[in-house]
């Protein structure tokens, strides 16, 4: 082929998006769910669609298989693949294309994956009905690619079912199906999302061989600005159905040019800031109902740039910014913006003054029949501190909550709360003032408050049991109060939760926590569910109110970046033991435990100017039910030193006052790690 | 998955076990005696009977004992196979229901001979394409036939089918000998409805699993539709209908009672019924002993079912 | 449930249970006892058809529940014939005689089919609603305990329930009735006993489902005390199922309450009634000609039934629409 031919096959974009609008068949017409999308996806490039809950980047993968359900269609533009109009096929020529010429990775592989059918059975269908490969041989392909995903065990995996393997395993049989017909695009919504952190860096990386091993071009949705950073070589970034800039990743994440761009990264901490030096700035206001946006630009009434009659006036269109990038921005004030101002300094010095020791927890362990939840923990909290407690799922760290709270009661140790024994007191036997004391703020917002009454009846409830008013009238005044507090407009106490999005929920959430001035408020992993501009508001608001109210703060998390952004002191959890505690930049500078050298440098960073070594670690969390014996960590850890971690427990090493570790590796080794974060001088 | 199997049929046991227990005493109390001495003595009988007579009579029938010698006693006589006397009947307990449970047999294994296959391919055909055509007239046509009660069915079909069109006797007693055509009415009035109740729970079932994500995973791994509904969607759209067909055996027994009663077919419906209305006791506890047994039978092979054809639960 | 609806079931329920249970022993007041109910019903089917008016399928199931409440509370003020007043015998439908018109016939003693078509389904309702009534608040209690409060609660409960469940439906009426006698209010225990079983599965998953969501931890975190719990923050979320469920229920216990009375086992004669109007029909009068005296009563009952169907399936398709 002469080179003309071959820069023409090049220059061909595999996927093209054209004008493409979609939309959504509502009880009163149509709801728009994508407007005008513009997309040219090269050969062998892997392109990243980023936007929160609602943008519309799903709908786009579903609309490109033609799956969007009875009442999703497309009403405008074209998608194009390998220059073919994507739209017009149907019948044998769509089934040939779907699975074989275009694969997808979905966000939930445990519901993807056929309950009924072993894994064999699932994987080898594609080469027999894309290559009409007969069964052996399509058997024998199926175990060269999950090996070629990184499968232990490759055989025993193909003739189990999907609910006898892990997450990770689950989703690397997903990946492993859509690559079995080598397709030439690659559609991943969300692969990571349901996934632990470690597991989800495991997978990460392998999404990020995919395109050079395998020469597959991708697009890569996702919510997390950082995976798309780490994956990506190009970035369009959408807003309630536009996209509002795109360019190659450099380009993006270095100069945004975007005000809902640069909005979302100030929201995202970093991890070598903390409260004081960079707070974090959440984007005012809520993405616009689908039915109801707003004339001209659609990020207008949240725009700190807004300028009336200019940026409401009319549709606002993708104007090119550097050609050369392929660098372009919907923003009318490209050219007028300050881009490079630094963010508005936090308000200084914003610790609370820290306390005497309020919390003290010794040797705590919890056994359930099989499972040890808890095993020793010890460690304080004081007044007005917070204290992170960090680590994956079957950590044990909500087991520990629900001791606190008294939901259930420990086999041994001690929990001391003010000169109390908490850890076998249930909540039943505990007297109001305890119960006030100690609070809770629940994970899911969705689930936190009762359907079925009013905001402010659930709050007055609690401000009614807790014995903290009794006169109607006052106890009315503290619930508008407590509304103030957590910024939501004081109607909101007639409005029912569904009414509600989830970080209005959450709020409630906060404002019912401290409802009664507790002196200890557990937080367990309150921002999981929500939005990252969402996160960012209630982290401000949790840091803000404790601030004043002088609360001990305990907040669960497996979020890395936030847990640095906010917490005083750290706990990092493996299976049911600490691994590391100490101060917030102890942790996070060496000498690390190799359990938090792997968790930090799992956590997807978008801030370009910082560098991230990477330690990945083999195999899968193991399960609960079964911990190994010695050092917990021992089956996973990059360090392992046979004979030793295995068998016997570690024992603890202190590296100042507050910094301990607990592990077999000699002192000078620990102290000789090089550090995950670096920045990168450019 | 052999512990599930266990622990159900333990639970089973204790549960007949339970069962026997309340019959016999039930049918032990005071009412059930007078009624027995009724029967047997008639009436007047019963009224002239001073108390001693009265005592004596009780003593002969073994009724003083102590309740568990009495209930060890009369376990272990329905163990081999003897329950008792009919007094309308004048025959063995157990000759009778061995001839009702045999024509109820038949009426049952005709009902279910028809109504899996049709109901089976009628639900899965509306469920796979909900708000189809073809899925509005299957499922009005499964609303009105679960809406319409067995003794309307029977006598709607008795109207249309044999008074006016004369094609089926009305009545199925087989006085003449056996006759297919007598079996028409009463098992068209049970499948009418039975066929019904399926129809719908399969095609929500179906419904349910069309719209899973894993059928999406199937469809746009470019597999052919008929792969994906034959293989993919049926495999576990039918775990619940199968399980609901063993259910069936339960709900069977108490459907025939009317449907019995009306067509006046010998099966074990009438028979019980006969006997509430008699009085017979003996058949009555009898009856209902079996009846327990096949209900307990039936949840049974049930859980068995789906604990064998549900993955998740067989393999943990 | 809000509040107008209540007083309006009630308006309609308790007139109606008092008249059908007690008409001896009111005398001259139950001539008056039924009107309030009358624009009750008309207010609680407009209110329906407001509510419900996205699906044609709740729509049809609320009119034809409705025209037959209607038609037992209005019974009285109908200008009906008496209804066990035997005047002409096989007379077919439209035919007329003493100046009476009999719109659908007479029955083979002579007493007016139309007018004891109307008549009968108040047995019916009454019986049917105060049993499932019955059913629910003692299959509900149980179910929420042994789904809250698990353990030993739940073995129990659990067990008791499958001992019920592994007699045939049927069979339990029959021995139930036979055992107590044969009254409206010993059916009312059948029906429980039939029918509690399965209502209290249904809200103990329910409940086993609720009891794990955050909003009943943070009750537990309150220290709120478990009756609270169950009353105040699971009950009210567990509604919706439980509304469907209701309306099948009444469903089933209509077919068992006419089925029992075809069979002579349930309320007695002479006063109306669907079951026993088709029995002394199959009995009496097996002939084309007649047919209409067994096949009126046959209609009514599945109109009422298809009607509570309908009812259920509507709720079900609004409710997975939202």
């Amino acid at each position: 082929m002469s080179a003309q031919t071959n820069a023409a096959a090049r220059a061909t974009p595999i996927l093209e998006c054209r004008n493409l609008s979609i939309a959504y068949a509502g009880r009163t017409g149509d709801v728009p769910a994508v407007i005008d999308f513009n997309l040219a996806l090269m050969p062998g490039e892997a392109h990243g669609l980023v936007g929160e809950s609602g943008c519309g980047k799903s709908t786009i993968a579903l609309a490109i298989m033609q799956y969007l359900g009875r009442a999703g269609r497309v009403v405008g533009g074209r998608i194009l693949f390998r220059g073919r109009d994507l739209l017009a096929m149907k019948g044998e020529e769509l089934r040939s294309i779907r699975g074989g010429a275009i694969a997808m990775v979905y966000q939930e592989p445990m519901a993807s994956l056929n309950p009924s059918m072993t894994i064999g059975a699932q994987l080898i269908e594609v080469p027999m009905y894309h290559e009409s490969m007969e069964r052996r041989a399509a058997a024998a392909r199926a175990q060269m690619m999950l090996d070629r995903v990184r499968m232990a065990d490759g055989e025993r995996i193909m003739r189990s079912y999907p609910h006898q393997i892990s997450g990770g395993q689950q989703q690397r049989v997903v990946i492993a199906m859509a690559l079995l017909s080598n397709p030439a695009l690659l559609l991943l919504d969300e692969p990571t999302t349901a996934l632990d952190v470690t597991v989800e860096a495991g997978i990460v990386d392998l999404i990020r061989n995919i395109s050079t091993e395998f020469g597959t071009s991708m697009l890569y949705i996702s919510h997390n600005l950082g995976l798309v950073r780490e994956t990506c070589d190009r970035v369009t970034v959408m807003y309630s159905g536009e996209a509002v800039e795109v360019g190659s990743v450099a380009s993006v994440f270095r100069g945004m040019r975007h005000p809902y761009t640069r909005g979302l990264f100030a929201s995202m901490p970093v991890p070598s800031a903390d409260k004081n030096s960079r707070p974090l700035v959440s984007i005012p206001g809520q993405p616009p109902p689908p039915r109801a946006r707003p004339p001209g630009c659609f990020f207008g009434p949240r725009c700190a740039s807004f300028v009336a009659g200019r940026c409401d006036a009319r549709p606002v269109p993708l104007s090119s910014i550097d050609a050369s990038q392929g660098h372009a921005s919907r923003c009318l004030r490209v050219d007028e913006i300050a881009w490079d101002a630094a963010p508005a300094p936090g308000p200084g010095n914003i610790t609370a003054t820290v306390g005497d020791i309020v919390l003290k927890v010794q040797e705590l362990s919890k056994r359930f029949r099989h499972v040890t939840a808890n095993d020793g923990l010890t460690f304080d909290a004081r007044r007005g501190e917070t204290v992170a407690i960090v680590g994956e799922s079957g950590c044990g760290k909500s087991t520990f909550a629900r001791i606190l709270m008294g939901l259930i009661q420990a086999n041994s140790g001690s929990i001391d709360l003010a000169g109390l024994e908490l850890s076998k007191l249930p909540v039943t036997r505990r007297n109001a003032n305890t119960i006030r004391s100690l609070q809770m703020i629940f994970q899911n917002p969705f689930d936190t408050l009762n359907p079925s009454h009013t905001v402010g009846s659930q709050i007055a409830r609690v401000i009614r049991k807790l014995g903290v008013l009794r006169d109607e009238s006052r106890v009315r005044e503290r619930v508008l109060d407590l509304l103030d507090l957590v910024k939501l407009p004081r109607d909101f106490a007639e409005r029912r939760p569904r009414q509600l999005s989830g970080g209005q929920k959450q709020r409630v959430g906060v404002a019912r926590a401290f409802a009664g001035n507790p002196s200890v408020v557990v937080a367990d992993e309150p921002l999981s569910a929500l939005d990252m501009s969402v996160q960012a508001a209630v982290t401000e608001l949790l840091i803000d109110i404790q601030r004043r109210e002088g609360t001990t703060l305990l907040f669960i998390s497996h979020d890395l970046s936030v847990v640095r952004y906010l917490s005083d002191r750290i706990v990092v959890m493996y299976l049911g033991q600490i691994m590391e505690q100490g101060r917030t930049h102890e942790v996070f500078t060496p000498p690390y435990h190799p359990y938090t050298e792997a968790l930090l440098s799992a956590v997807p960073i978008a801030d370009q100017r910082y560098a991230k070594r990477k330690v990945l670690l083999t195999g899968e969390i193991p399960s609960a039910a079964n911990p190994p014996a010695g050092c917990p960590f021992s089956t996973r850890c990059p360090y392992r030193i046979v004979g030793t971690c295995d068998r016997r427990p570690p024992p603890v090493q202190e590296f100042s006052a507050s910094h301990r570790i607990a592990c077999h590796l000699p002192r000078e080794e620990l102290l000789a790690m090089q550090p995950v974060f670096e920045e990168v001088t450019q | 998955m052999g512990n599930l199997i266990v622990r159900r049929v333990t639970q089973m046991l204790l549960i007949m076990l339970t069962v026997s227990l309340l019959l016999f005493a039930i049918f032990d109390s005071d009412q059930f005696r007078e009624k027995a001495a009724v029967a047997e003595l008639g009436g007047f009988g019963v009224a002239t009977l001073s108390a001693d007579d009265y005592h004596e009579w009780l003593e002969k029938k073994g009724l003083n004992e102590p309740f568990l010698a009495r209930y060890g006693r009369w376990l272990e006589s329905v163990l081999h196979g003897d329950m008792g006397q009919s007094i309308e009947k004048d025959i063995a307990v157990s000759v009778l229901l061995k001839e009702s449970l045999t024509n109820t047999g038949i009426l049952a294994f005709f009902v279910f001979l028809i109504m899996i296959p049709v109901s089976l391919t009628l639900g899965v055909l509306a469920g796979m394409n909900t708000g189809s055509p073809l899925d509005r007239v299957i499922s009005i046509v499964a609303v009105l036939t679960t809406s319409i009660p067995q003794i309307a069915t029977a006598v709607l079909l008795t109207v249309i089918l044999a008074l006016g069109l004369g094609w089926v006797p009305t009545k199925s007693a087989m006085a003449d000998g056996w006759s297919f055509r007598g079996l028409v009415l009463p098992l068209l009035t049970l499948l009418l409805y039975d066929i019904g109740y399926l129809v719908r729970m399969t095609r929500a079932a179906m419904t349910e699993v069309m719209a899973s994500q894993y059928i999406r995973t199937a469809v746009l791994k470019g597999l052919p539709y008929r792969r994906v509904i034959l293989r993919h969607a049926l495999r576990n759209a039918l775990i619940v209908p199968v399980t609901l067909i063993f259910l069936e055996l339960n709900g069977l027994l108490s459907q025939v009672v009317v449907v019995e009663v009306f067509f006046q077919y010998a099966g074990f419906g009438r028979m019980l019924f006969d006997a509430a209305n008699f009085g017979d006791l003996q058949v009555l506890q009898a009856a209902t002993l079996v009846a327990v047994c096949v209900a307990v039978g039936s949840q049974l092979l049930s859980d068995a079912a789906y604990v064998f054809l549900n993955p998740r639960v067989r393999f943990t | 449930m809000n509040s107008r609806v209540v007083i309006l079931l009630a308006l309609i329920w308790f007139p109606l249970t008092a008249y059908v249970m007690f008409r001896s022993a009111l005398g001259a007041l139950a001539n008056y006892l039924l009107l309030p109910a009358i624009p009750s019903v008309i207010v609680l089917y407009v209110l329906a058809l407001r509510s419900w008016r996205e699906s044609w399928v709740a729509i049809v199931g609320v009119s034809l529940v409705s025209f037959w409440l209607l038609m037992a509370v209005a019974a009285p003020y109908l200008p009906l014939v008496d209804p066990n007043k035997p005047l002409v015998p096989f007379l077919a439908p439209g035919g007329v005689r003493h100046g009476i018109l009999f719109l659908l016939g007479s029955d083979m003693r002579g007493r007016d089919v139309l007018s004891r078509t109307v008549w009968g389904c108040q047995r019916v309702l009454v019986w049917g609603i105060t049993a499932t009534s019955v059913a629910y608040a003692v299959g509900a209690g149980c179910g929420l305990i042994a789904g809250y409060l698990g353990g030993w609660w739940d073995e129990f409960v659990s067990f008791a329930s499958n001992v019920l469940l592994s007699f045939p439906v049927m069979v339990l009426f029959i021995l139930v009735l036979n055992l107590l006698g044969q009254s409206g209010f010993n059916i009312i225990i059948a029906v429980t006993c039939s029918s509690a079983p399965v209502i209290m599965r249904i809200v103990r998953g329910l409940a086993l489902d609720a009891k794990s969501r955050d909003y009943i931890q943070a009750a537990q975190t309150r220290g709120e005390h478990p009756l609270w719990i169950m009353l105040v923050e699971l009950l009210p979320n567990v509604r919706g199922p439980i509304i469907v469920d209701a309306s099948l229920r009444l469903g089933y216990t209509t077919v068992a309450i006419t089925t029992l009375t075809f069979l002579g086992l349930g309320l007695q004669p002479p006063d109306p009634d669907w079951g026993l109007m088709i029995k002394e029909a199959a009995t009496a009068a097996l002939l084309w000609k007649y047919s209409y005296m067994m096949i009126v009563p046959a209609l009514s009952v599945s109109s009422l039934i298809l009607g509570f169907n309908l009812i259920a399936d509507g709720l079900r398709e609004m409710s997975l629409r939202d």
